[in-house]
């Protein structure tokens, strides 16, 4: 279980002869204890910036993030990783030299088989024996880099994880499995699984549904309470400006 | 055949880093040791003389030789040595061999220890070699470990080279110096790895002229400059003719070392195509954070970062 606590985020703008401050997040408490919660909202309202405080790559200006109750509000990217949080980037990381087979191992913890490399890559999709010896680098697209970060995750097994836009260029291959990955991750780990997502499928398996917008929490609850408002209006920025925030029964 | 003393223990761990051999293998190969030749072995189609008017050796493979391997490490495991070596390699035409060379130098004296080689490649038409060197130092002493190579490689037409050249630790000063010429639809391919640290310096200069038509060369360098170190590429590739080159060099720079890139392309011909990339900086940020998210340290992050940059 995640829970954060009143956190606030914000950062300095900096212009010649002006250094005033921005606030990315306000105010944001939120737990997060169920198999699947997923956050969403406009672009540019604090959805990756969340996520990056949670894994630890950016701390917060104020308040606290406790994980199963401990405070891991001063814990490095490193510490939070071992105590059991993984965190699959928006956009994946590229890396001359290291190959999938690496990168799996990396975050499996140990070196492991090919078989046992095949088996986490053929999860997201990818024919393994094509990919395995292949360099994290230029040469894979947008979409394999993608799948291959998901891959890394499942090798982790860890008990909190954190997708941001998982689905994002992955449009060929079908949701369905995306969200049999996640299922699975669930049966594996039994722990929880935040994605921030604009996709009306992935929100659709979510037990929690999280609306952020300007850098607050506008609305919270169970997807049966949050999808008609969602989709009422043609985006969450709106739902807010309708004066609907912040209701658990929208 | 083997007529050679038993290697010491230095000079077997030497043997092991530039070659992952234990001893000489079968087949043709030769063994320099403190700046002697300690022994040679010649095989059926390749044969390997003692050059009578300098130090060094020529290596003569047949026409037509497939899948065999030549080997000819250098040991230097005493102070204050300081040798030029002239090495001929004549390969025949359609010939298809792997030649593993490499120095490894173990200095535990003041004095400063150094070898300079001399390479020259003569490939016959069609024929294809694969070279492999790798030069690596260690030794407690204060004598630097010098090492100068210079390849000559000049191939005839439908000849192709691959070169893998490794300098990854211990080395004090270098200056890698490669030019080849090219005959029509001949190819060079150069991959470089080069570590330094402490106050080392490395220099490497290629200088590939394209004369053939339809040649082509492709030069990649990738090199990790830690400590105080120093670092200086320079390429010049002239394309002659209907060619194709392109060079690479990718290098990461850490704590106060420096590295300087030169890169020179010259199309003299309207269809020559060429092509020049270089990139300097240090590792990636988001590179070390994701390695982090993964359960590493910073430290345990770069290693890997670097170690798979320099495989």
């Amino acid at each position: 279980m995640l829970e954060l606590q009143h956190i606030s985020y914000e950062v300095s703008e900096q212009t010649p002869g002006n250094d005033r401050k921005a606030e990315i997040l306000h105010d944001v408490s939120l737990t997060v204890e169920d198999r699947f919660v997923a956050v969403t909202g406009p672009n540019g309202s604090g959805k990756s910036t969340l996520a990056k405080l949670i894994a630890g790559i950016i701390k917060p200006t104020s308040g606290r993030i406790l994980l199963d109750g401990t405070d891991i509000t001063d814990m490095s990217i490193t510490e939070r990783a071992r105590a059991g949080i993984s965190f699959a980037f928006q956009q994946p990381v590229r890396f001359k030299g290291l190959t999938v087979k690496d990168l799996i191992s990396l975050a499996a913890g140990k070196s492991i088989s090919v078989g046992q490399a095949c088996t986490y890559l053929s999860e997201v999709g990818l024919c393994a024996k094509e990919y395995i010896n292949r360099e994290v680098n230029a040469s894979l697209s947008g979409g394999e880099l993608k799948r291959i970060e998901i891959a890394m995750i499942i090798a982790r097994g860890t008990k909190f994880s954190v997708f941001d836009e998982p689905e994002a260029g992955i449009d060929l291959w079908s949701f369905n499995n995306l969200i049999d990955v996640f299922r699975g991750m669930y049966e594996k780990t039994k722990g929880n699984i935040l994605i921030i997502s604009h996709q009306e499928r992935i929100l659709d398996i979510a037990d929690k549904i999280i609306v952020i917008s300007g850098g607050r929490v506008a609305a919270q609850g169970t997807k049966d309470e949050i999808m008609p408002a969602l989709l009422g209006n043609t985006s969450a920025g709106c739902y807010v400006a309708a004066g609907k925030g912040d209701k658990k029964n929208g | 055949m083997a007529e050679f003393k038993k290697l010491d223990p230095i000079q077997k761990q030497l043997l092991e880093q530039i070659s992952d051999l234990h001893t000489m293998p079968e087949g043709a190969w030769s063994l320099r040791i403190n700046g002697e030749l300690a022994g040679k072995n010649s095989s059926e189609h390749i044969t390997i003389e003692k050059k009578q008017d300098l130090p060094g050796i020529d290596i003569r493979i047949a026409p037509g030789t497939k899948n065999e391997s030549v080997h000819i490490p250098v040991l230097l495991a005493q102070t204050g040595i300081k040798e030029l070596v002239y090495n001929d390699f004549f390969i025949g035409e359609n010939c298809d061999v792997t030649i593993v060379a490499g120095c490894g130098i173990h200095n535990a004296g003041d004095q400063a220890s150094e070898h300079s080689g001399i390479h020259r490649f003569f490939l016959d038409k069609g024929a294809r070699v694969r070279y492999v060197e790798k030069h690596y130092g260690s030794g407690e002493g204060t004598g630097e470990r010098v090492m100068n190579p210079t390849t000559e490689v000049h191939l005839a037409e439908d000849a192709y080279m691959e070169m893998e050249t490794a300098q990854i630790k211990g080395v004090d000063s270098t200056v890698r110096v490669t030019t080849g010429t090219l005959a029509d639809r001949a190819t060079l391919v150069v991959h470089e790895k080069i570590m330094t640290h402490g106050k080392q310096y490395a220099e490497t200069r290629f200088r590939v002229d394209l004369n053939g038509e339809d040649c082509g060369t492709h030069v990649v360098s990738r090199s990790v400059a830690k400590d105080e170190s120093h670092q200086l590429f320079l390429s010049e590739v002239n394309g002659n003719n209907r060619c194709s080159g392109h060079t690479e060099c990718d290098a990461i720079i850490m704590d106060k070392a420096y590295v300087v890139a030169k890169p020179e392309i010259a199309a003299n011909h309207v269809d020559a195509s060429l092509i020049h990339e270089a990139a300097i900086g240090k590792i990636a940020g988001e590179q070390l954070i994701k390695l982090m998210t993964l359960g590493l340290t910073e430290k345990e992050a770069e290693e890997q970062i670097i170690n798979g940059f320099l495989k």
